[in-house]
């Protein structure tokens, strides 16, 4: 192999900015993040969604790169920038030729303290990002996701959408803004990724150079609403207009760094297809749910979600209901699927499957520079990144009692709620004019 | 990048098997992964008139189940291996990729061959298929850019073009598709020649040829000589057609807005390609985003697609927005389309874009996928394996008026097809659209 890879190399400078490089000589690129430990998790009511809109005011510029300029000079030398808002963090990213990455240095370390956030920019700001709430809406299962976390998580942020309440969207302002960004946008409170073709010692020279000196900020406050035990099932039903039905179960699962999280993986890979992080989805047609649901054509397709997270969040079952099905019978056949996991009904065959694929799954995840980069930033603001460096070896030691105990724990009806997506208009075609 | 870095003449294989498949294969030791990916002529474009989506069905039924395996043993086989493989159908091909361990090279190939020349369309898999089709199609019903494309489709290509009937079928069509058309699709289309197959990954080129000659060489086809893959012509759009489907429900509305563009091979596609780039995607969507996104604020969405392919594929611009802005955002667009056709670009913004075609190859052929179909481009469009090496001066050669004669050619502020879907407008708007 000519494509040299080096070890993780992790510091943290004076300023609290927590660094992670890793050299990959595989193509000529390279991938730079930075990652904000803040998310819709950080939110309180009133402010829901600001975390998402401050993510796009970094794009409407700052006094040395005006608005649309940085578009233009990423372009120009062929690379790609972009910027995610999730529950636990806000995270920027460039993958440029590996030459140009000093390029993408200088635009985090500018908009990391000096975004302008001018007022007529906010406001055409606001229109956009009700348009994009709109554009969601248009989805049924926009709906039913909203609808369901809300149901499952009463104190916890993790109860209102990233994107935000339309309400709070109408009303806030450019100082809140503002306040929010200076709260939370500190060297002390991000994480910075490279991976790709560069010399590590030499980045961390230039890094150094332009982070070094950005203050240090006073810590941000802690998100203390822990969500209470739930005190049995909930249920959701969302009536719209839609031309299919949807089941959407969440269970109550642990936060991502608990032990439990990878056994729980496993029991995801079992009921609803191979996932790894990093990886191809690789499909599920030999999985249990669509088995019992997609073969006896109840339903049209099923998924599975394991969200690693900050707090314990959610395991999310996800089905489209076939036409001409109701969504009745489906749950039965879904329920009688998850008794038989929860009742111990796992075999060494399958978890062994299940470990197999996850090193495939990684193996393809490891072609990228921008996935890698991604998923050690990700990693190390939940757990560490050891997580996601480790998670091949953390997997194999997942004993066959471990996934079965898990199964028994977690996959309890007390600790879930169901949400439906019920079509009120079924069979209605769109109406037409011209 | 430089020259021979890029993949070339150098390191590129190339084989034409004695069935007439043409095979390709690059190595990229990096990683212990390979990806398989190819084509063959049986698109939509074959598609009888009342079987809408006959040909999207057949390549979604291929891998429910052959003569020699069922359903279960392909998944198996599949997932269990960590492996994966798609067969899709598209307007002119149909298309294949897949991707796999290195060392499960051959069980993929061997996989991709049994399935494309011995499905059994067994009919209690016809079924579930057609039912799992069916439901996907009801639910992009719901979908207003999809409602709105379709409609684009049909106004921009009438009188039974094929590119205007939708590729996938409608809920009514694919009913009516029995398991004996499948059959015969199967038994006229799938065929070796015209075929592509494309071997990237960590496998020694002659190595990689030899292994596909291995699955699919002894593949004969049928005695009938094949169809030669039709290629319609250009419709014209005579005067500007509209369409509003309105979606109970909706929240945001989706337009699209354009005309039948240039295929890949005409001569100045590079013009357009370049043209298209500074008006709807350059930046933030280039100069329709600058208006439409970022200086009104009108959309959350707004840019321009040049879809090129083998026949003349639409040029579009597309947009999602608020309904009271749908009369806005038209006249936005039309305004911005206006000025390029009069002035065309700016020498600065004609520089920014083809240091962008040609900066960007590094990150396009980072991995397998993407220098896959790179070299699957190269083949079926007759570009030649030194494409990439001639690729900067064939950008750097065009010159603005080339842009500008391109883009006059075929785009007009006062003749295009739009279709609309969202909600009802309000103020009875839909009278002005």
């Amino acid at each position: 192999m000519t494509g040299r890879t080096t070890q993780i190399a992790r510091y943290v400078l004076d300023n609290g900015l927590t660094i992670l490089l890793k050299e990959v000589h595989t193509a000529p690129v390279a991938s730079w993040w930075v990652l904000y430990r803040v998310g819709s998790r950080n939110e309180r009511t009133g402010q829901t969604g600001i975390s998402h809109w401050v993510e796009h005011m970094l794009f409407k510029g700052t006094p040395r790169f005006p608005a649309g300029t940085l578009d233009e000079a990423i372009e120009r030398v062929g690379g790609v920038w972009n910027a995610q808002t999730s529950f636990d963090y806000t995270a920027y990213f460039e993958t440029l030729p590996a030459q140009h990455i000093g390029l993408a240095l200088e635009i985090e370390a500018d908009r990391m303290q000096n975004a302008l956030f001018d007022l007529a920019e906010v406001e055409a700001e606001r229109t956009v990002i009700i348009s994009e709430r709109q554009g969601s809406e248009n989805s049924p299962t926009f709906w039913l996701h909203e609808e369901t976390r809300a149901a499952a998580f009463r104190v916890h942020p993790y109860h209102h959408p990233i994107i935000g309440d339309m309400a709070d969207l109408h009303t806030i302002t450019r100082d809140e803004l503002y306040a929010h960004y200076q709260t939370y946008y500190a060297p002390n409170n991000a994480i910075a990724v490279a991976v790709g073709a560069f010399d590590a010692a030499e980045l961390l020279r230039q890094i150094e150079a332009l982070y070094g000196a950005i203050p240090r900020r006073p810590d941000p406050p802690p998100v203390t609403r822990t969500e209470p035990p739930q005190q049995g099932e909930r249920t959701v039903r969302v009536e719209r207009p839609g031309n299919a039905s949807y089941i959407y179960l969440a269970y109550r699962a642990p936060e991502a760094a608990h032990p439990d999280w990878i056994r729980l993986a496993v029991v995801d890979s079992i009921l609803a297809g191979a996932s790894a992080p990093g990886g191809d989805n690789i499909g599920n047609r030999t999985s249990r749910l669509y088995r019992a649901l997609v073969e006896t054509e109840l339903a049209a397709g099923v998924g599975g979600g394991l969200y690693p997270s900050v707090d314990p969040y959610l395991f999310s079952i996800m089905v489209t209901v076939r036409d001409g099905r109701t969504p009745e019978e489906v749950q039965d056949a879904l329920d009688r699927e998850i008794a038989r996991v929860s009742a111990g009904e796992i075999s060494q065959a399958e978890l062994d499957k299940a470990k197999k694929q996850a090193r495939a799954l990684f193996a393809y995840g490891t072609e990228g520079v921008t996935g890698q980069a991604f998923w050690l930033a990700f990693a190390e603001n939940f757990s560490g990144y050891a997580w996601y460096a480790d998670y091949l070896s953390r997997l194999d030691a997942v004993t066959l009692d471990e996934v079965q105990d898990a199964a028994a724990r977690y996959l309890r009806r007390s600790q879930r709620t169901v949400g439906w997506f019920i079509p009120v208009n079924e069979g209605d075609p769109p109406g037409r004019a011209s | 990048m430089n020259g021979t870095s890029l993949p070339g003449p150098h390191d590129i294989a190339r084989r034409v098997l004695a069935n007439g498949i043409v095979v390709l294969a690059r190595e990229n030791p990096h990683a212990p992964s390979v990806v398989v990916a190819g084509s063959l002529n049986a698109g939509s474009i074959f598609d009888p008139p009342e079987r809408a989506g006959l040909a999207a069905f057949t390549a979604a039924a291929l891998l429910r189940g052959t003569l020699q395996r069922d359903f279960a043993a392909i998944h198996e086989l599949l997932e269990s291996n960590g492996a994966s493989l798609t067969i899709g159908g598209g307007v002119h091909s149909t298309s294949f990729s897949g991707k796999s361990l290195a060392e499960d090279l051959p069980l993929l190939l061997d996989l991709l061959s049994d399935s494309l020349r011995n499905p059994s369309f067994e009919p209690v898999q016809v079924e579930r298929l057609r039912g799992e089709i069916v439901t996907g199609l009801k639910i992009r019903e719901q979908d207003t850019r999809y409602v709105a494309s379709r409609a684009f489709r049909t106004l921009a290509y009438s009188d039974g073009h094929p590119y205007g009937r939708p590729m996938g079928g409608t809920p009514q069509s694919v009913a009516a598709i029995s398991r004996d058309d499948l059959v015969a699709f199967h038994r006229q289309h799938y065929d070796p020649r015209g075929m592509i197959v494309v071997v990237v990954g960590a496998v020694a080129p002659e190595e990689a040829l030899d292994a596909v000659e291995r699955a699919l060489g002894d593949w004969t086809a049928d005695a009938a000589p094949a169809a030669l893959l039709p290629v319609p012509g250009a419709p014209q759009l005579d005067r500007t057609r509209t369409e509003f489907v309105a979606m109970p429900g909706k929240s945001q509305t989706d337009l699209v807005l354009g005309v039948p563009g240039p295929s890949r091979l005409a001569p100045e596609w590079y013009a357009a390609n370049l043209a298209n780039h500074i008006l709807g995607v350059f930046g933030m969507y280039g100069r329709i985003g600058a208006e439409v996104r970022e200086r009104r604020g009108l959309a959350y969405y707004s840019y321009s697609r040049l879809d090129g392919g083998l026949g003349p594929g639409p040029w579009r611009v597309i947009a999602g927005v608020n309904p009271v802005h749908v009369e806005q955002t038209i006249a936005a667009i039309r305004a911005e389309i206006r000025r390029f056709l009069e002035a065309g670009p700016t020498s600065q913004e004609l520089a920014d874009s083809k240091a962008n075609f040609i900066g960007r190859l590094p990150l396009q052929l980072e991995d397998n996928e993407g220098i896959a179909g790179a070299i699957l481009s190269m083949e079926r469009y007759g570009l030649g394996l030194d494409y990439l090496q001639r690729y900067a001066s064939l950008i750097e050669a065009i010159s603005e008026a080339d842009v500008l004669d391109a883009a006059r050619r075929y785009l007009d502020p006062d003749r295009y097809a739009l279709a609309v879907a969202g909600p009802a407008l309000p103020d009875g708007g839909e009278e002005g659209v």
